[in-house]
């Protein structure tokens, strides 16, 4: 997370609150998110709420015939995407593990949400 | 001060009045004399730019408030290539290209890739979603 003032351009924190494949803003949310990446624009990615679920591992979305977003989360650093933050109180809700999440997350408490959400210019709600 | 606005309307012309409220929200601005760089439309919200919804008579057509905002304001209206494409929403150029048998998006928009997002986040003072 770099602070607000750290650079010239205005950066973008993308907030992913949907599960997928029940909505397709997930999706959205990724392109948005690896476009700015591609146009080497500072951009972070929050999961908040449902969104959490995109980050469960052993995923099989082929029966379904849709993508299987952990994958494109997964190659994120790729992109200079290295990290990806995770909603700690949602995570809970879900009774989700740290160990079965991506190697890239990193838990925010609510001061940490609060604090990433402050230090962003703009915030973009999928 | 006046500011520069761009919006991202991810909301569905047909669900809930996400896309109503981002068009009032756009006259708001430019009445007060802010500057409105673009409305960038996403997912969902490409469905705005579907020229042949039929909305009934006794509700207001999302489709109708910003072409006029549009044509008012000259206000530059882009749906999202790749959420319009999957969603029926071709131009002449991308009808003749996919081979469809005609364009359905409205003149008033465009299409266009993700770096006009991408574009208007770094040149806008706000950047307003509608969900």
């Amino acid at each position: 997370m770099k602070p607000v003032g750290e650079h010239t351009r205005r950066s973008i924190l993308v907030v992913s609150r949907h599960a997928h494949p029940g909505s397709s803003l997930p999706r959205s949310a990724l392109d948005t998110a690896l476009a700015a990446a591609a146009f080497d624009q500072p951009v972070t990615l929050l999961f908040q709420g449902e969104g959490l679920l995109q980050l469960l591992p052993a995923q099989d979305s082929r029966a379904a015939g849709v993508r299987n977003l952990r994958k494109v989360i997964d190659s994120l650093p790729l992109y200079d995407i290295e990290t990806v933050y995770v909603d700690a109180i949602a995570a809970a809700a879900f009774g989700i593990a740290r160990d079965s999440l991506p190697a890239s997350a990193r838990w925010l408490d609510t001061a940490g949400v609060r604090q990433l959400l402050a230090s962003h210019d703009h915030v973009l709600g999928f | 001060m006046h500011l520069t606005y761009a919006l991202l309307v991810l909301a569905s012309p047909t669900a809930g009045h996400g896309s109503l409220t981002a068009a009032r929200f756009a006259r708001a601005l430019l009445a007060r004399g802010h500057r409105l760089q673009r409305v960038f439309f996403l997912d969902n919200g490409t469905l705005t730019g579907l020229a042949t919804a039929v909305t009934p008579q006794d509700e207001q057509s999302p489709l109708q408030q910003w072409a006029q905002l549009a044509e008012e304001h000259q206000t530059e209206l882009v749906l999202c290539i790749s959420s319009a494409l999957k969603r029926g929403l071709l131009d002449a150029t991308e009808a003749t290209r996919h081979e469809r048998a005609a364009a359905t998006v409205h003149p008033a928009f465009e299409l266009g890739g993700l770096g006009l997002l991408v574009e208007a986040a770094q040149t806008a003072d706000r950047l307003v979603t509608f969900g």
